[in-house]
């Protein structure tokens, strides 16, 4: 077993994990930061890119109008290359009543959100695709932001502030004793060794995962009603700003151009397990719809990839209204030693990614109220590393870089213009990671043909550079493809159902995939509850063709009901657990997330 | 700018890239791609990189695609490869317009000033040191192959021309194009004759230039303004056939100027759908039993080159099959994908390597045919081919003249 000590540990490695993490860090404590996953890899890495302007919320919310407003302007400042300052614009649609745009306009004037009423025609002349029915239409300051970039770079952040982040560590149990927490053990995922972290407080971060947390200090379940959003990347940008419909907020009423897509977002669905969702059919077809209704000719637009996240609304009728001081708008704090007499444990849940930094500052300051201690929040002043250039994202970047060094590294994701030196460097720096992990900091295999072409290059390089041996790398192909897969069948229609063949005629046609050797060796998974491993409602597609690229064929998965029996997932001749040597099976938190 | 009409096309094209998956077949077949590293390729600067595209233009190396249309030809899925390379290339040099560039483009300009002293332009422009300060001064490669003017226009021509023969079969409109009134004149006066010979009464209007040099160049606004006006030139007899003898101007006013610029121009489309290249119209003939084959023998084996601007018209390669109706003419499909000229693209000091790599299979095959005499229907393709080979380059109406005994 592995000993390590600190003053706080921090649980769960999305964006609310990490501000806080970064915070404790900066503010002088000592902090590790544990994920059974990668960082960003739930909630954080699935929404749907919008950088809120706040403007969102003038009508139905103006304190978090207020707050979105601030911290956006933050954020853009700090972590100037995970944002796009897109702008955005809030358009009546035909159909909808054009007086909410009065209302909306007010409630802007009120709460300092900066918004402008521009004429139809200026609007569809910077968004040609716009539809030309819409009958008013108002500027805001709407970016889009890449949730991995910002949770990798406020991380490094932390870690040069001495914060230690353990990815891949499960947390097994939260320990106490005399009403004070003392300790926390891990399963380190990757070797299977356990991990013991003595230390005085644990911030309970994990989101839609929070009541499993306190269920492990063996207190009574925090109250978690994961809110099921799915959303749909287009195969490239049909609109350079942000459009969102100018209406009370709703399902669908909103499409962000992040990177080299846009995306359609998003509904709102009770469900009961984080880690299972769904993407139910008629969800798809609502979100087709609604981009028909901003933008003409959507439908025949090419889907690429469908995902769901959870957002973490903790509904629990222990919390004390008093407890709310320290909360943003939409979060949730409970403190443990007013819910259940023990002290060193803070749960928190809900909250909006844009807001992120805020409410790490507002958790940091209950946890130093209840320690009696007091130290400056600045996380607001100091820039996070990776943004030396000091400009905010723009699409053209990568374009431009590889223009620049096309001929020095040869590009292995064509889509995504991610060339060579870019996933070699990566990939030594985490030799232990599979390609998702390396896909969320590089975008290999989120463009079109969703790894088709790129998948078997990195594959091959990761051999060739001596980092895994062969039949680990042909585990981590396969792993890849059947996560990439898990998020087109869903959406699977027009141009992409050509991709799809063409991408199954090279991996089964001419690689034969599902028989090229793996690892023989399946290692147990270490974990004594392991996370949900079987893909129960991993929605196994029939396959489109007559020969499955990588699954079994399942009568009509994306009705099935997400507490069904298990449908193992046939990888040819391996064994149905995974053969990966060092990956949870099929990745479970890594299923159905943004291209 | 962009008015709305081009600009829904240009967003047309755009869509389009959803349509690609990376099948590559375009970069099997890109000439320009096979010879050098500087160009990215067509699969690259087309539908990949056209999703980063968004305001400041970065890629400049989109600029060595020659605009030979090749890649729109052979994508199986319908991608608009060229089209939206062309935009691009229009949006990047927006703000930095080489002069050299607006003057190559603009052939009537050169026709004009060249030909009240053709002798003298002619002989200059043989002259070592004028091309080196050409090259110097506005970049046009000091080899490459430059038209020769004529003395006489083919307007000056026309206005002394009477017909020999009465028309039998009804009118055409004559569609010359401007190399064809300063440069190419004898090419446009062996049309006129040979289509009088078949009967036609041939109606020939003042007309200006399509504007194709203007486009690839990225120079939309006034390529617009060429292609409208030359099409309101062009449409002044309801219904009748309008025969080109040019053939990459014949594919700018069928589909280039409305795929890459968006023109909607009433005219236009009247004009794009009434004009046929010379060889297309006389083979449609032939095809109908019209077509006299009264020919005599012409007892020689030439190799034809089909231009790309002219491929990219999908209607195959007319010539080939036109010339093989005369007796003893052997004609050998190069079969080469482009000669390296690509409109104004091999004179330019950048580029010439570049275009005489990719003509190389070509002139390889006209030397090894006949080194004396080729086929070819565009006049800058002939001028590259005859400057390398040193073969007579000629276009197909010449040997049909010949066959029906007119010269």
């Amino acid at each position: 077993m592995r000993k390590l000590a600190t003053d706080v540990v921090v649980i769960g490695g999305g964006s609310t994990g990490i501000g806080v993490l970064r915070d404790c860090a900066m503010r002088g404590y000592r902090t590790i930061l544990l994920d059974r996953a990668d960082l960003a890899q739930g909630t954080s890495g699935r929404f749907h890119g919008l950088l809120h302007s706040g403007g969102r919320y003038v009508v139905s919310d103006p304190e978090s109008a207020r707050e979105c407003a601030s911290e956006n302007s933050i954020v853009t400042r700090i972590q100037p290359d995970a944002v796009e300052c897109t702008g955005g614009l809030f358009v009546t649609a035909p159909g909808d009543d054009p007086e909410f745009g009065d209302r909306f306009l007010a409630g802007a004037a009120l709460t300092g959100v900066h918004a402008e009423e521009i004429s139809v025609s200026t609007a569809l002349a910077r968004e040609p695709r716009l539809n030309p029915g819409i009958t008013r239409a108002i500027l805001v300051e709407d970016g889009t932001v890449d949730g991995w970039q910002l949770a990798w770079s406020a991380a490094q952040s932390a870690i040069q502030h001495g914060g230690q982040v353990l990815t891949y560590h499960k947390v097994t149990q939260v320990h106490h004793g005399d009403g004070m927490v003392n300790g926390v053990t891990a399963t380190d995922l990757k070797t299977g060794e356990e991990v013991w972290i003595e230390c005085s407080f644990v911030l309970n971060c994990a989101g839609p995962w929070a009541g499993q947390i306190t269920h492990m200090a063996g207190l009574p379940p925090v109250a978690v009603i994961p809110g099921r959003g799915s959303m749909i990347a287009m195969s490239h940008r049909l609109v350079n700003t942000v459009i969102n419909r100018c209406i009370y907020p709703a399902d669908g009423d909103i499409l962000v151009p992040v990177h080299t897509v846009c995306v359609i977002g998003t509904t709102d669905h009770k469900v009961d397990d984080p880690d299972h969702l769904a993407i139910p059919r008629d969800e798809v077809q609502q979100m087709l719809d609604a981009g028909e209704e901003l933008i003409p000719g959507f439908r025949q637009a090419r889907a690429l990839h469908a995902w769901a996240g959870a957002r973490p609304l903790i509904k629990d009728d222990r919390v004390a209204a008093s407890d709310t001081r320290h909360m943003s708008r939409g979060m949730a704090v409970i403190d443990h030693s007013v819910r259940d007499d023990v002290r060193g444990l803070i749960t928190i849940g809900g909250g909006k990614l844009t807001t992120y930094r805020l409410m790490a500052e507002h958790i940091v300051d209950a946890m130093e109220e209840q320690l009696g201690t007091s130290h400056p929040c600045t996380t607001a002043e100091e820039m996070c590393p990776g943004n030396e250039a000091g400009r905010n994202y723009m699409i053209t970047h990568r374009l431009k870089e590889r223009e620049e060094d096309r001929s020095r590294s040869p590009i292995i994701c064509e889509c995504e213009l991610m060339n060579r030196d870019m996933f070699v460097s990566l990939l030594k720096e985490h030799p232990h990671a599979n390609l998702d992990d390396l896909r969320r900091q590089l975008r290999i295999g989120m463009g079109p043909c969703q790894g088709g072409f790129c998948s078997t290059r990195a594959a091959g390089i990761a051999v060739e550079e001596g980092v895994v041996d062969a039949e680990r790398a042909t585990g981590l192909l396969k792993l890849f493809l059947e996560n990439r897969w898990t998020g087109t069948w869903p959406i699977l229609h027009g141009d992409q159902v050509r991709q799809v063949g063409l991408d199954n005629w090279i991996l089964q046609g001419t690689l034969d995939i599902a028989h090229v050797p793996s690892p023989t060796k399946v290692e147990t998974d270490p974990v004594d509850d392991p996370v949900p491993s079987d893909p129960v409602d991993d929605p196994v597609p029939s396959d489109p063709v007559d020969d499955p690229p990588l699954h079994d064929a399942v009568d009509d998965p994306v009705l099935a009901d997400p507490g069904e029996e298990p449908v193992p997932s046939d990888l040819g001749d391996s064994p149905p657990t995974d053969p990966m040597t060092e990956s949870p099976p099929t990745d479970p938190v890594d299923w159905k997330e943004a291209t | 700018m962009f008015d709305a009409a081009s600009q829904e096309h240009a967003t047309l094209a755009r869509a389009s890239l959803d349509q690609c998956l990376k099948c590559t077949i375009c970069e099997t077949q890109c000439p320009v791609m096979a010879v050098t590293p500087l160009f990215p390729g067509p699969k690259f600067v087309g539908p990949q990189a056209e999703r980063y595209r968004h305001g400041d233009s970065v890629d400049h190396s989109l600029d060595y695609c020659s605009s030979c249309g090749t890649c729109t030809l052979v994508c199986p899925q319908g991608v608009k490869i060229a089209e939206l390379n062309s935009v691009a290339r229009a949006a990047m040099k927006k703000d930095h317009m080489p002069v050299r560039d607006q003057i190559i483009s603009r052939t009537t300009l050169m026709g004009k000033a060249m030909h009240p002293v053709a002798p003298v332009a002619n002989w200059a422009l043989r002259l070592a040191p004028v091309r080196w300060i050409m090259e110097k001064v506005i970049g046009i490669h000091r080899k490459a192959a430059m038209p020769v003017a004529s003395t006489q226009t083919f307007s000056s021509w026309l206005k002394h021309h009477t017909s020999s023969t009465q028309p039998t079969r009804g009118k055409v409109v004559f569609f010359h194009g401007c190399a064809g009134e300063y440069f190419e004149v004898e090419t446009s006066i062996k049309t006129v004759e040979l289509l009088e010979h078949l009967g036609f009464q041939v109606v020939t209007p003042k007309q200006g230039c399509c504007g194709l040099a203007l486009q690839s160049n990225g120079l939309f606004d006034a390529a617009r303004t060429y292609v409208r006006d030359l099409s309101a030139q062009l449409d002044i007899e309801p219904g009748t056939p309008i025969i080109g003898s040019a053939a990459s101007c014949v594919g700018m006013l069928k589909h280039e100027a409305r795929e890459i610029m968006g023109v909607d121009d009433p005219a236009l489309i009247e004009v794009g759908a009434r004009v046929r290249d010379a060889s297309e119209f006389l083979l449609d003939l032939a095809e109908r039993g019209e077509l006299p084959l009264d020919f005599t023998p012409v007892p020689l084996t030439v190799a034809y080159h089909a231009p790309c601007q002219l491929k990219g018209q999908g209607m195959g390669k007319p010539a080939l099959d036109l010339l093989r109706l005369i007796p003893g003419l052997t004609v050998v499909d190069a079969e080469a994908t482009c000669c390296g000229i690509a409109g104004t693209y091999g004179f330019k000091k950048e580029k010439y390597d570049i275009g005489q790599a990719v003509g190389k299979p070509l002139f390889d095959a006209v030397l090894e045919v006949n080194p004396h005499l080729a086929v070819c229907d565009t006049e800058t393709c002939r001028w590259q081919i005859a400057a390398a080979t040193g073969a007579q380059v000629v276009h197909p109406v010449w040997l049909l003249h010949k066959a029906y005994g007119l010269s």
